[in-house]
């Protein structure tokens, strides 16, 4: 929402283009049938069509509106989502916008009581976080899309209907004109958190509501603090409730707050009364100067997945298929590594060097890391929103010691996360226990510096053998790229990695497999169980 | 700790029990539970004894 006598595209700091639906000549090529549609063309639909572009795979994304989302929403992008971003192209007007950060704190009643540090290096290209609006993320992505050849982006068309056919789905699309159908081979639902898609096939989410509402509420002032989360646990604007405040690029500031007991969302979301909170948590932080109310909305915390994120040749991505609660801020970084998971692997089944069995491990993998998310979420809405009495006392008892006792403030450490490891998949190999420590399959290849750059830029569009062996990656030219670390240098002690040492990384930066003393024998294995590959296929 | 020790800690539990609102006493008493704890550093022993706690609270 925004303040009254401003429209909804009315912004302080954004301009909204407004596109068109496909018009004149193009609609001749409307109703011909496209390898894979993309329902949704939010970050998450427009990054797995990006996503499939960088390997080759053309498609249609329908998208029924005439521009981008209307407020700032996810603001918070993490360290891999940077890593997929730079993967498709787009990285560099983010990092040229976005505000990077490593830091949070955390008050009880107006006193610090916790700073926490995300983990960062010298070994890492990216920080842990960046704050950007979304309507910057739509914008940016959308601009990669308008570069590629293999990506026809239709706006204004919206998708009725789906229907299975043989081999392929059938779409029924309305637009600003008279219409038509379409046909795919497989269709990837990003239609958001109220996904028609899924309405359409008869599927629903599952899960738990949690009481906490939070009103987000964005300002634009010139105000004098870091790129720091701060968490005000029961600070006297707002008693017994819990109040986030996040830096944004264009002088905009996030306050996330949460809705009183009882409290209703009718109520709270009415301008004064968004006004009197925010005038309330400036006058608490000291912040004398004006400010403006930019946007508005509201939020709950939820938990809801659907059961199996595939639906015969439908796969669903982001929104549509998980809603996460926004301080585990998964929402959108778990969207796009959907959308990179899924696009990849459509990629491989689609060029036959795959079979589609890979396509299987799609869901596993993916709702395995949104489960992930509810049980970390699940703590933080216990500690920002208690469910109980007693657990109201203990996080009481905790911030009331750790003004004294640091050690109880990290019971206020949010503790955001790193990527899910895909220990169960079925195209992950089992860790070869000739490592002592390192990362394991399924986790994301640490980034490590390397030659003047990282280890992360090296890795390609198919899978890649990082390896210090250099024997080995010789056998294995023509099959599979090649990465070679020097034995003892930063990299390899970060992988615990020995001369003949091999780690198989997959298109999404994922180790799919290790082997501490390898053959080339042991890769081909390893490349045919983690890819499905073809035998004799290069990878 | 000897029976005199213990019973010196009893006494100094209810004098400062007794000298705080009834409203600041559960959050003092889960304050020294975790405090406690820390100073333990063994988690299973600690949820042995809220274990033991627990026993006939409604005898
Ligand atoms: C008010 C609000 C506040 C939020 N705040 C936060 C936050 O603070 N932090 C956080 O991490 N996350 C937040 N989120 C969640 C975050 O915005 C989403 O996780 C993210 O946008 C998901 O991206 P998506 O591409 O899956 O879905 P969306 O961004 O919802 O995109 C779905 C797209 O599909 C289109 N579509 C729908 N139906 C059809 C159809 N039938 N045909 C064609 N197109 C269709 C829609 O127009 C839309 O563009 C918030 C969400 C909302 C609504």
């Amino acid at each position: 929402m925004r303040p009254a006598g401003r429209g909804e595209r009315d912004s302080l700091y954004f301009t909204y283009p407004t596109f068109e639906a496909p018009s004149g000549a193009a609609r001749a090529g409307l109703t011909g049938r496209a390898p894979v549609v993309i329902v949704g063309a939010g970050p998450v639909g427009m990054l797995a069509a990006l996503e499939l572009a960088r390997h080759g795979i053309a498609s249609v994304l329908l998208e029924a509106r005439d521009t981008f989302n209307d407020g700032s929403r996810a603001i918070c992008v993490a360290r891999q989502s940077f890593r997929i971003l730079e993967s498709v192209g787009a990285v560099a007007p983010f990092l040229d916008k976005a505000l990077g950060w490593t830091t949070g704190r955390s008050f009880y009643r107006g006193r610090q009581v916790l700073e926490f540090a995300m983990p960062d290096s010298a070994d890492e290209k990216y920080r842990p976080m960046y704050n950007i609006q979304q309507q910057f993320i739509e914008q940016y992505l959308w601009e990669a899309i308008s570069r590629s050849p293999l990506i026809e982006m239709r706006w204004c068309s919206r998708v009725t209907g789906i229907a299975d056919i043989t081999g392929g789905l059938r779409l029924t699309v309305e637009d600003t004109q008279e219409g038509y159908a379409m046909e795919a081979d497989w269709v990837i639902a990003a239609d958001g958190a109220r996904s028609p898609v899924r309405s359409l096939r008869g599927l629903r989410l599952a899960g738990q509501n949690f009481e906490g509402r939070y009103v987000i509420a964005d300002v634009q002032m010139r105000h004098d603090y870091p790129t720091i989360r701060r968490a005000l646990f029961d600070p006297d604007c707002r008693r017994g409730g819990t109040v986030l405040v996040h830096r944004q690029p264009d002088d905009i500031w996030r306050i996330d707050y949460q809705l009183a007991e009882g409290e209703s969302e009718a109520e709270a979301l009415r301008e004064e009364r968004v006004r009197a909170s925010v005038a309330a948590l400036l006058a608490e932080l000291g912040h004398e100067g004006p400010w403006e109310l930019e946007w508005w909305s509201v939020y709950s915390a939820n938990t809801l997945a659907l059961e199996d994120y595939r639906d015969g040749r439908v796969f669903f991505a982001g929104d549509s298929a998980h809603i996460v609660p926004i301080f585990g801020v998964r929402g959108l970084n778990n969207g796009l590594a959907d959308a990179q998971n899924i696009g990849w692997k459509l990629a491989r089944v689609l060029q036959g060097r795959a079979g589609a069995a890979l396509l299987d491990s799609y869901s596993p993998e993916r709702r395995g890391a949104t489960l992930d998310v509810f049980a970390n979420a699940t703590r933080s809405a216990r500690f920002m929103t208690p469910p109980g009495p007693g657990w109201a006392l203990m996080r009481d008892a905790a911030l009331n010691l750790a003004l004294s006792h640091p050690f109880a403030g990290e019971l206020a450490n949010p503790r955001q996360m790193t990527p899910y490891t895909y220990a169960d998949s079925p195209v992950v190999l089992p860790d070869d226990p000739g490592f002592d420590g390192g990362p394991v399959p399924g986790a994301v290849l640490p980034d490590a510096a390397l030659e003047g750059g990282f280890l992360s830029e090296r890795l390609g569009p198919g899978f890649t053998l990082v390896t210090c062996a250099p024997a080995l990656a010789e056998a294995m030219a023509g099959e599979v790229e090649a990465v070679l670390i020097p034995p003892g240098s930063g990299a390899a002690l970060l992988l615990r990695a020995g001369p003949r040492s091999a780690y198989l990384v997959r298109p999404d930066g994922h180790i799919a497999a290790r082997v501490h003393d390898a053959t080339a024998e042991d890769i081909r294995t390893a490349l045919a169980l983690s890819g499905c590959a073809r035998q004799g296929e290069p990878a | 700790m000897s029976p005199a020790d213990l019973e010196a800690v009893y006494e100094d539990l209810a004098e400062t029990l007794d000298a705080m609102t009834e409203a600041q006493r559960p959050v003092f008493l889960a304050k020294l539970a975790l405090l406690m704890a820390e100073a333990l550093g063994d988690a299973g022993a600690v949820r042995g004894y809220i274990a033991a706690a627990v026993q006939n609270l409604d005898a």
